[in-house]
């Protein structure tokens, strides 16, 4: 009996794997299906939910989506590109990657194709309505080799009753010594709120997207001229030891493992008077289903101090088409579905003007609706125009990026660099001593790639 | 059986209930705060009464498709488990059987397939199975996965073999019983909770594996693993329906667990057997 | 002896000497009929060893060759090129951080390995017995075990080790002690700790299955003989035990030495590099340096040090276990 038992469970077991290997992929397929590389942010999970009117508009297309953390999608994507495997039509990529994408050839130019569309396409489309200065992120050699799904600058977020109480007022422009002082007034821990969120949380696009642009408006930079890394410079040292210094004043506890994510959750439950980050968080935070604060949140531009220059960054994740793609076509109609005026208008009516995807068009911000539920979007708007990856420093450098370095080795550089200072914020290690290990570990880095002798 | 005055036994038993408790409480509370919204998710002390809500579980079903990557993980699961041990349990069976001078080095070769960190050989092996059109494909992962699980299989085994009554043994190649049947029919028995252990195990780190899951598949092949990556991001809150997936996610093999457990109680009428 | 069981010496015979991994020497001069079944031993143990060297062998030699190369991912227009030992001298001579990085691994193996399977015993013995509701007990203990290692790290970095949100600071601040901000001020302890509650089980798992087969005709003879449950535990289970024990240890080892996503997620191996163990350096080389090359030569010298580190303890395990 119970060998008969554990036969019949055996067979079911094999059955089920077989069935499973046999069956595999093959659905009755329509006649293309797009794979697109996707991060987990919130917007790009809104247009996961509303790819079925891509499909309604396509029935021939079908798209499947490959979402992952930042982290591991860029691991993915790249190994994917770099190795030829081609599993990807659609990936989603960062001002950042756009240059040297385009540089490999993983990336395709997508003029021919808008040459291609219809001029009803075209109209509808709108192309001139993007964003300048994002597109010109996101332009190689006057070429688009993609288009932006949303973009964002970084700005202040304040909490009006907290500094009300404090009898102080938040000037539209701040400087950090300011910023530094009202935090300081402000930071009351044993209440749980504190002063100030930064994020500390290592990683060359959590803790240096913040830290650049602090280093960028004291006057510092990463390289000169001739490539030698500047992290012992006196502009860059007192950056960093103005940031750690503040965080350990008047910060977050925990600041190192305060990403955005962390900082969004304390800023939304009241733990905190100011915080300077991302704007795509302003919808979040105005949002009283989302944030306790939603009614006492305040908004101002980024910090500044020596420079405006480079004070609030540029980003903006955007769609592209692998080059070794087989179906380009259908893959740019997926493209424009997903960055045109009608997609915010789709999300507009289903989710609200609130969860629009902001920082594309200038449509967006010359919308009535939009702009009565945004009281950010004018900043928000201003701020990513007047942030230019191309003139972002005090001095001259030979890179481009504000919060970034555009290079490929700043990935690994960035990520290590961001390592050492968590470790002078933690109180490990002291500024000095960490900007030494920094500044050898990035000259190191660059002998190796070649920039330096 | 041991004799222990009661109220010694009583207050094991009251200890071992709370070490338990201790040990599985955040996994309790991580089950507990997918029923709730993300901005309740961070309430200090955990909220323990509250309206609980199921739209995070309604999404990870939903627009997350759990039932894709989940088909995908049971039969990733059990391919690898079992192939794993259809290859392992004759080989421990042979190693601790028949054992010769080799031996010791078969079992530390066998072993050392695993040294190489997964991370390292990841790119290489990417490029390998790119070529041979096995990228996303159930059968490439289960490939992988027992690639994997083969030596714990066969190590563990080996032991479990080991410790049969070696006059069992004798008696099955005396009667003249074939090969085979001498060990189906009375060796195997003998080793079901070694077994119930290993593949368990296997099924366990087959299941919850994430590195081999997220770099080698797309969306056919992709497993559980993948489907819970994808509730983390840098951009949003997502602890609620982190914990939702999750939960989804554990409970078959929390149920497999049961399941198997039970098979460990076994190994106390193997000492009934008289030699 | 009646009850020797294969591979084991009689526990009286020596103070109840564990047997060794090895192939143990008894049997083998007991068998008269060696040749006759040599074949279908082989036949039994061919599948596994073909498998297992297709499996690995050809990616192993493919990521030696890789490591021999110049590689990056980000660069294809550089090419791969031959650069023999050079990555390999990179790394150990050149390379400040590795240094730290070993020793980041040693000592994170190490307190795994003592605090795992020390704890995972403990829990063996208190399941090892008889009491009401095991079946659930046995089920919740090992509960830690089916989570996966980067939701296990999120929840311990989130719900328990956050200095705002967290419950260990919860509870201290509620004692009136500050809360330290566990993951930057203790970072390995932190990581250690997170994995050890992941291991545990499966070190209970394997020391209960050891548990449960020891024989219950030698623990009668052995009371027959006049011991009490504390002897009983010294001379037989213990012994019984040791195998057990090399085995958790040794497939712990293995284990334990490529935790990486625990790593990936709470600390990402910082502050500074105070939690980069090799795994996660070499994610940190392929994955943001996208130096493949070099990356493919950290994971062969870590299989290297492995091997050399599994030899090692299992001459130091087998020597510890004959003074017994």
């Amino acid at each position: 009996m119970q060998g008969r038992r554990q036969a019949l469970a055996l067979t079911a077991v094999v059955m089920i794997v077989a069935a499973g290997l046999v069956t595999g992929t093959g659905q009755a397929a329509p006649s293309v299906t797009l794979t697109i590389a996707t991060v987990n942010n919130p917007d790009m999970v809104v247009m996961q939910s509303l790819t079925k009117d891509f499909e309604a508009k396509n029935p021939t297309i079908k798209v499947n989506y490959v979402v992952l953390p930042e982290n591991d999608l860029r691991q993915k994507v790249t190994t994917d590109v770099a190795t030829g495997a081609g599993g990807f039509d659609i990936v989603t990529v960062g001002t950042y990657e756009v240059p040297f994408w385009a540089k490999n050839k993983w990336l395709v130019s997508l003029e021919p194709f808008f040459s291609g569309m219809s001029s009803a396409e075209s109209a509808a489309y709108d192309r001139g309505d993007l964003l300048k200065p994002v597109m010109k992120a996101l332009t190689v050699g006057g070429q688009a080799y993609t288009l932006p799904f949303y973009a964002e600058s970084s700005m202040t977020y304040y909490r009006k009753d907290l500094f009300a109480r404090a009898g102080l007022t938040m000037p539209l422009h701040p400087t950090w010594d300011q910023v530094a002082g009202f935090a300081k007034k402000i930071h009351n821990p044993s209440q749980k709120v504190y002063g100030i969120l930064l994020r500390g949380l290592p990683g060359w696009g959590e803790q240096l997207a913040v830290l650049d642009t602090i280093v960028n408006t004291f006057g510092g930079r990463w390289f000169d001229m001739s490539w030698q890394p500047q992290l012992t410079s006196p502009a860059f040292t007192n950056a960093v030891t103005f940031y750690a210094g503040l965080l350990r004043s008047a910060g977050e506890p925990g600041a190192t493992s305060s990403g955005f994510t962390e900082l969004e959750t304390l800023m939304s439950q009241g733990n905190a008077a100011m915080w300077v980050d991302a704007t795509v968080a302003a919808g979040y935070l105005a949002d009283p289903k989302t944030s306790k604060i939603a009614g006492n949140i305040g908004f101002a531009y980024a910090p500044t101090e020596v420079t405006p220059k480079g004070s609030h960054w540029l980003w903006a994740w955007s769609l592209g088409l692998e080059g070794s793609s087989r179906h380009k076509a259908e893959a740019f109609k997926f493209l424009t579905w997903a960055t045109s005026p009608d997609y915010i208008k789709l999300v507009a009516r289903s989710r609200g003007w609130v969860a629009v995807p902001p920082g594309t068009r200038y449509s967006t911000y010359n919308t009535p609706g939009y702009k009565r539920v945004a009281a950010f979007a004018a900043v928000v708007e201003d701020s990513i125009n007047t942030a230019d990856p191309t003139n972002a420093t005090l001095e001259n450098v030979p890179y481009t990026g504000v919060q970034y370095v555009g290079i490929p080795e700043f990935a690994g550089m960035g990520t290590t660099v961001s390592q050492f200072i968590a470790a002078a914020i933690a109180g490990t290690d002291t500024v000095p001593s960490a900007l030494q290990k920094a500044q050898q570990s990035v000259e190191q880095t660059m002998k190796q790639a070649g920039y330096l002798k | 059986m041991t004799v222990k005055p009661s109220w010694r036994s009583a207050a094991l038993t009251l200890f071992t209930y709370l070490v338990a408790l201790a040990l599985v409480a955040p996994i309790a509370w991580m089950v507990m705060t997918g029923f709730k919204t993300e901005a309740q998710a961070f309430q200090l002390p955990p909220l323990l009464a509250w309206r609980p809500t199921l739209e995070n579980f309604g999404y990870a079903l939903g627009v997350a498709q759990f039932g894709r990557f989940f088909l995908n993980s049971v039969i990733i699961g059990l391919g690898s488990t079992v192939l794993a041990c259809l290859l392992g349990v004759p080989a421990a069976y042979s190693l601790a059987f028949y054992p010769t001078r080799h031996t010791r080095d078969v079992l530390f070769w066998i072993l050392s397939t695993k040294m190489l960190p997964v991370v390292a050989v990841i790119v290489p092996l990417y490029v390998l199975f790119s070529r041979l059109h096995l990228l996303d494909t159930r059968l490439g992962m289960i490939l992988l996965y027992t690639m994997m699980n083969l030596p714990l299989v066969v190590w563990m085994m080996r032991s479990f073999f080991a410790e049969v009554p070696r006059e069992i043994i004798e008696a099955t190649q005396v009667d003249g019983a074939s090969l085979a049947a001498g060990f189906v029919r009375v060796t195997l028995p003998l080793a079901v909770p070694g077994l119930a252990a290993t593949t368990l195990l296997s099924l366990i780190l087959a299941w919850n594996e994430f590195f081999i899951a997220v770099s080698m598949t797309y969306t056919n092949a992709a497993t559980l693993a993948v489907f819970i990556s994808s509730f983390k991001t840098s951009e949003g809150l997502f602890w609620a329906k982190m914990s939702a997936a999750s939960a989804l996610a554990i409970a078959p093999v929390v149920l497999a667990g049961w399941a198997a457990q039970r098979q460990l109680v076994r190994g106390l009428t193997m000492g009934a057997i008289k030699g | 002896m009646a009850n020797q069981r294969i591979g084991e010496m009689p526990p009286r015979a020596r103070g109840g000497l564990p047997p060794s991994v090895a192939a143990p020497p008894a049997r083998k001069a007991a068998r008269a009929s060696g040749s006759r079944h040599r074949t279908p031993a082989l036949v039994l143990l061919l599948p596994a060893l073909i498998y297992l060297a297709v499996m690995t062998q050809v990616p192993f030699l493919l990521t030696l060759y890789y490591s021999f190369h110049f590689w990056n991912l980000m660069q294809p227009t550089l090419g791969m090129r031959f650069v023999g030992l050079a990555n390999y001298a990179q790394i150990v001579l050149h390379d400040p951080i590795f240094r730290s990085v070993i020793l980041n691994t040693v000592v994170i193996t190490l307190s795994l390995l003592m605090l795992t399977v020390v704890l995972g015993l403990g829990l063996a013995l208190l399941l090892h017995r008889e009491f009401p509701g095991r079946g659930v007990v046995r089920t919740l203990l090992i509960s830690p075990f089916l989570i996966m290692p980067t939701v296990s790290a999120v929840m311990w970095k989130n719900m328990l080790l956050n200095p705002v949100y967290g419950l260990f600071d919860y509870v201290l601040r509620g004692a009136g002690l500050p809360g330290p901000d566990w993951l930057a001020t203790h970072p390995l302890l932190s990581v250690v700790a997170i994995v050890t509650w992941e291991w545990t089980p499966f070190m209970m798992l394997v020391l209960l299955a050891g548990l449960q087969s020891v024989s219950l005709e030698l623990i009668d003879s052995a009371r027959v003989d006049g011991a009490g449950p504390l002897g009983v535990f010294r001379f037989v289970t213990l012994p019984h035990l040791g195998l057990y024990v090399q085995i958790a240890m040794l497939l712990g080892t293995i284990y334990l030495v490529q935790v990486f996503g625990e790593i990936f997620v709470a600390t990402s191996g910082g502050p500074g590099i105070a939690t980069t163990n090799l795994p996660y350096y070499v994610y940190l080389t392929a994955f943001q340096y996208w130096t493949i090359g070099v990356a493919s030569a950290i994971g062969v010298v870590t299989v290297i040090l492995t091997t050399f580190a599994a030899m090692g303890f299992f001459r130091i395990l087998n020597q510890a276990v004959a003074t017994v």
